[in-house]
């Protein structure tokens, strides 16, 4: 059997390594378009703060462990995918042949239409080889503006705002993180970020960046002129699918897949931020791009492939953590709530502290948090679990923070005295 | 070592807190918590000023065994002057505040002024800041306790506070710290809502790691805990009862006081025991006692966890009392119970619940609702003194009503709220307060148990069994066995326990764990722990050093000898019925050795050259 | 064969001596906001129930990593976090469903219950047995086990 995975990132990487555990005699091959080992772009702002060094990045730290596992690791980018053939098209003419084929090819940061997105001193943080640039250029005094704040906008601003440069957000949205927090946590986001140094502009638009002297200048559709030394473009990602152009392999919003993790092309799999799959709370197929996410996929997806098994997909939960200069803040699933469904909140402004818990009938189906450290796992255990939490429920809308006393007294999980704690 | 060598003083008249060295030549001679922090007190405050004015000071000390892993190591004690006794406050108290005090990287907190608002103190590690109260002032420990967590959105935040008991000036306010454990006696309450402090919370997270030698620390910590687990007391009798299990041991040996210590014995004890806390009840099946619990740290685990019969008259449309909460220590099943004559456990459930929902202490409680159903039998006062409330020894109606009375100070209530001594005195009886020092007493009749009597007389908070337990020695025999019923030797007996009492209060740890431990399994936690050198002569020799140092504020604050006695009742009636049946109190055999013993005047001074002994 | 921490809530008192002893044993400092293993309090019903991870076999911390920062020990089979590799992006901590990651800001990184290399600490500290060290085929902790693999579908 050959299987051949392109992009090396979690879900490919994790493919593979499913596939060697479940298929010792098949040829897998790994095919990533960076000169690097397979890296988490998870990690990237933590060696633009010189927390860890590029190889602190790596997905797996063993240098030999791909030859070990009997990966093979191609360089080289996808330019075609026959399927009648059951080729894959490397750039410089190379073609890999494949039984069964897995789409792990992430995302690409969108370049969004603004005159001047092209000019040098633009720049997208999305691979080592922007991380590298980036750091280049973010020094103490030196002026950078951030364009989007959304979640990879976030865990770069830190190391953007560590590394002493003069910081200035752009957001579209009227606040912070608008696809992963409610109205008053990405309110509070904002908050604590302009009490830390860093200049937020919310329901603002870049309308041009030019440039002006050696430096670039920024226009803003509030009318505000910003100079920056640098621009860091991170306003969004959208699935990459262009290794599918040539196919017939349906996409929507990202590559279509079933609970096996299987496109439209029955020889075809796809995972991760590419994968348009099954998501746990609204049950409809979606593109999640989270970490998590990624890695449950690469596992299925490696299943299915090898036919071990008919593992179906029970659905991810979508999920976020983010810490935003020390302010940690968290969201699970239907964090937006459901219609009929109850919430319970707890909110201190001076202290930022925020939780918001949203409820169906008596099973918790999302929630949002900020400055909660502690057990925060556990509301996806509550969420996935689908827990009913009877009593517990009255008890979270009273008291939001006990979660993990929720959790410990709806299962029983660890024999607890069935009739107190019913 | 494992002070934290920082103090904060939290100034509420100027809204300031400030930290400050802890002071560890002082820390050295009079250890930690009860001893250091009446040091401060001592050279901070003019003993003369009124308790209840800004002036006087309001300290929260933990010991340097506080927050670690020794056994019981999760204690603090409040000290102050009582508005109660004029004499010298110091309330110890378990939970886990005094712990998180000292997570938090503190040894004690010094408040002192008078804020002009309701404020509380919020402590988080090194920031401390003080809070508008506003919206809590008016509120029970219970919904501040609430209020607080919501508003931190941390379960794990520590809170002590003071309830409507204590703003409404009830004269032993307690203050309560995690819902159920207190600071109970003397009023550190009242003085903590004098100064418009309704709060403080804690939340430490740095921890304490200055261990001196920790291979030693563990080596005798471990040690130590094993002596609790294989003594019958700490290791069986205190986990399965608590202190409950005193009830009926208590009453038959006749030290039982009851109806306001006319009575050395209850024939209602063993429906308020332990044993009856642990009995199945008929409504629904379920025992008084649901769990035992621990304080922070205690490998003990005495604490009592309890529901009310939830069909209990007490509760009736009241679902807020329906869970479970901290239950009845023998103390406050006494108070409740025998010196009352109500012999209904539920309704002492109740009652208690609310001693600690707003803070106040059910001995003084007891006690003074004891002397007032005297009254009222002596027809003193009347039903129109009490608005109707028949205050018949026995009443559980009255007890629990005179409950809610003082909870919030109204009504007849304010009388109740004044303590034993000042009600007798209002309503013309001043010999039926059974007071020392203004001071309620504890659950020991002293015709039945010579040395407490002496311990009493002497104790410098006024009547307490905590100064000197010799219980230990002259009923259950802990070190040795005395006979309850003489003289001889007590003097002496007392002093040790109180000595050694007043060092293990310095230490952070528990005195019920002497009744396994002596100080020689005590001082080699402490020194292992801490720099000094501590061994058992060492430490002993530091509770004497604190005991007169007490003895020398309360006479600064103007006691004197004629302080140290006993109410005529105990002195001259003797006791009606059980082992000590023909006995009364025979205090003036002991207390002129006991001064000598001391090393102090005729008069109950202590002599320049007992004063120089002790480096004061 | 492998062992693995059984807890029984109903032996527990809620004194912390565990949460002071994983925090000694880990951080060198008694500090039960350090402590990998923590108790909680159900004050209303009179019960405490200490709770740490039961080093599951699907060890969703582990495949959540993004820098492979745990592993798992052979020895115990503890999925254990190598601090030096991790980055401090906390996903483990919203991936575990049992909520016994936890961040620690002080340190930058994560923690969790590593068994203490196969003598935990808290075992020894315990009082009352509450938390005991046995062979993982113990009904317990097949209890427990079973639970977990129930509560939390499987992809």
């Amino acid at each position: 059997m050959q299987y051949v995975i392109i992009g090396a990132g979690p879900a490919g990487v994790t493919a593979a390594e499913n596939l060697r555990k479940i298929d010792r005699d098949g040829i897998i091959t790994l095919v990533g378009d960076e000169p690097e080992m397979p890296y988490s772009r998870m990690a990237i702002p933590y060696l633009l703060i010189n927390q860890i060094d590029e190889r602190g990045t790596f997905l797996r730290k063993d240098d030999e462990h791909y030859k070990r596992s009997g990966i093979a690791i191609v360089q080289g980018k996808v330019v075609s995918v026959d399927q009648t053939e059951k080729t894959v098209g490397l750039q410089g003419g190379t073609k890999i042949n494949y039984d069964k084929l897995l789409i792990a090819t992430g995302s690409t940061p969108l370049a969004p239409p603004i005159p001047g997105i092209d000019l040098p001193g633009v720049t997208s943080c999305w691979t080592l080889e922007d991380a590298r640039h980036i750091a280049r250029v973010a020094k103490p005094g030196s002026k950078v503006v951030l364009m989007g704040a959304g979640f990879i906008g976030c865990i770069i601003l830190e190391a953007l705002a560590k590394s002493g440069a003069d910081l200035t957000v752009v957001e579209m949205e009227d606040r912070m993180v608008p696809r992963m927090m409610n109205d008053i946590a990405g309110t509070m986001i904002k908050d604590w970020c302009q009490h830390n140094g860093v200049n937020v502009h919310t329901s603002t638009k870049v309308n041009s960046i030019s440039q002006d002297d050696g430096s670039l200048l920024v226009e803003l559709s509030t009318g505000h002129k910003l100079i920056a030394d640098m621009v860091v473009s991170a306003t969004g990602v959208k699935p990459n699918t262009s290794a599918l152009d040539t196919t017939d392999v349906k996409i929507e919003e990202g590559v279509l897949v079933d609970k096996a993790m299987r496109t439209s092309d029955e020889n075809i799999f796809a995972a991760g931020d590419v994968a348009q799959a099954y998501d746990f709370s609204t049950g409809e197929m979606s593109v999640q791009a989270i970490q998590p996410t990624a890695v449950e996929h690469g596992a299925l997806a490696a299943k299915n492939m090898a036919g071990q098994t008919q593992a179906t997909h029970r659905g991810s939960v979508n999920m976020n953590v983010l810490d935003t200069l020390g302010l940690i803040s968290s969201s699970f699933g239907l964090w937006m709530g459901v219609t009929g469904g109850d919430s319970a909140e707890l909110l201190n402004k001076e202290r930022f502290k925020y939780i918001n818990l949203q409820f169906q009938d008596d099973i918790l189906v999302g929630a949002t948090s900020l400055g909660l450290t502690q057990h925060v796992g556990v509301l996806r255990g509550l969420i996935q679990s689908k827990i009913k939490l009877g009593v517990w429920k009255e008890r979270l809308m009273k008291d939001p923070t006990r979660i993990m006393e929720a959790y410990l007294g709806a299962t029983q999980a660890i024999g607890f005295n069935a009739d107190v704690m019913k | 070592m494992s002070w934290q060598r920082k103090i904060l003083r939290v100034n509420l008249t100027k809204g300031t807190c400030e930290p400050e060295p802890l002071n560890m030549e002082w820390a050295r001679l009079f250890l930690g918590q009860r001893g250091l922090a009446t040091k401060y007190l001592a050279e901070e405050i003019d003993p003369k000023e009124d308790a209840l004015s800004p002036e006087n000071k309001l300290i929260m000390a933990t010991g340097p065994l506080t927050g670690t892993m020794a056994s019981t190591g999760g204690r603090y004690s409040v000290i102050t002057k009582s508005p109660l006794t004029g004499a010298i406050a110091c309330s110890n108290s378990g939970g886990f505040i005094g712990a998180e005090m000292k997570q938090a990287g503190w040894d004690m907190i010094i408040f002192e002024g008078k804020s002009k608002t309701p404020v509380f103190l919020y402590l988080e590690n090194e920031k401390a800041q003080l809070m508008p109260a506003d919206d809590l002032w008016g509120k029970s420990v219970w919904a501040t306790d609430e209020l607080l967590h919501e508003k931190f959105q941390d379960p794990l935040v520590k809170i002590a506070c003071v309830g409507r008991a204590a703003e409404s000036g009830c004269l032993y306010a307690s203050i309560v710290n995690d819902r159920h454990r207190a600071a109970g006696r003397s009023g550190v309450g009242t003085v903590m809502a004098s100064k418009h402090l309704k709060a403080v919370v804690i939340r430490g997270t740095v921890g304490v790691g200055n261990i001196r030698d920790p291979k030693a620390f563990f080596k005798a910590t471990s040690e130590g805990k094993k002596t609790l687990a294989d003594n019958a007391v700490t290791g069986e009798g205190l986990p399965a009862m608590g202190t409950q299990v005193l009830m009926n041991v208590i009453n038959e040996v006749g030290a039982m006081p009851t109806r306001n210590m006319k009575e050395v014995q209850f024939e209602g004890a063993h429906k308020i025991s332990g044993e009856a806390m642990a009995e199945p009840r008929e409504s629904d099946g379920k025992p008084n006692l649901v769990t035992n619990a621990a304080c922070f740290g205690c490998t003990i685990a005495c604490g009592r966890i309890s529901t009310i019969d939830p069909q209990h008259y007490s509760i009736e449309n009241k679902p807020e009392y329906i869970g479970a909460s901290g239950g009845l220590e023998y103390e406050s099943a006494w108070a409740l119970g025998s010196n009352v004559g109500v012999d209904d456990l539920d309704a002492l459930t109740y009652a208690n619940f609310l001693c600690n929902e707003d803070g106040y202490d059910p001995i003084s409680f007891g006690a003074t609702v004891s002397a007032a159903m005297e009254l009222f039998e002596m027809g003193a006062i009347t039903l129109e003194t009490t608005e109707g409330l028949d205050l018949s020894f026995g009443s559980a109606e009255a007890l629990t009503k005179a409950a809610e009375l003082v909870a919030t100070g109204e009504g007849f209530g304010k009388d109740l709220a004044m303590g034993s001594k000042r009600l007798c005195e209002k309503y013309g009886h001043p010999e039926i307060s059974m007071t020392v020092k203004g001071q309620e007493f504890p659950a020991y009749d002293p015709r039945a148990i010579q040395g407490m009597g002496l311990g009493y007389a002497t104790s410098n908070r006024g009547a307490c069994h905590l100064r000197g337990y010799t219980v230990s020695s002259e009923i259950m025999g802990v070190p040795v066995k005395t006979d309850p019923l003489t003289t001889d030797g007590k003097p002496e007996l007392v002093k040790a326990f109180q000595d050694a009492a007043a060092a293990v209060d310095s230490t952070g740890l528990c005195s019920f764990t002497t009744f396994a431990w002596t100080l020689e399994d005590i001082a080699p936690q402490v020194d292992a722990a801490c720099e000094g050198g501590w061994s058992a002569a060492s430490m002993l020799e530091a509770g004497e050093r604190i005991w007169n140092l007490e003895r020398q504020f309360n006479l600064d604050a103007g006691l004197t000898k004629a302080d140290d006695t006993l109410p005529a009742r105990l002195l001259k009636d003797a006791a009606k019925t059980g082992p000590a049946k023909g006995s009364v109190n025979r205090l003036h055999e002991m207390l002129p050795q006991y001064y000598a013993l001391r090393g102090w005047s005729e008069e109950g001074v202590p002599t320049n050259e007992t004063m120089g002994r002790l480096g004061l | 064969m492998l062992k693995a921490l059984q807890l029984e809530p109903e032996k527990c008192t809620g004194c912390l001596q565990c949460e002071m002893a994983c925090s000694y044993e880990n951080e060198g400092v008694f500090n039960p906001s350090k402590s990998r293993i923590k108790v909680f309090n159900f004050h209303d019903e009179g019960r405490f129930a200490p709770y740490t991870c039961t080093q599951c076999s699907e060890a969703w911390c582990l495949h959540a990593c993004p820098v492979e920062a745990i592993v798992v020990n052979e020895a115990t089979g503890a999925k254990e976090v190598i601090e030096d590799v991790c980055v401090g992006c906390k996903v483990c901590t919203i991936a575990c469903p049992f909520g016994t990651v936890n961040y620690n800001a002080d340190s930058g990184k994560v923690m969790k219950c590593d068994l203490c290399g196969g003598d935990p600490a808290c075992v020894t500290a315990c009082p009352t047995q509450a938390i005991t060290y046995v062979d993982s085929e113990h009904t317990g902790l097949e209890r427990m086990r079973s639970h977990a693999a129930q509560s939390i579908p499987q992809n």
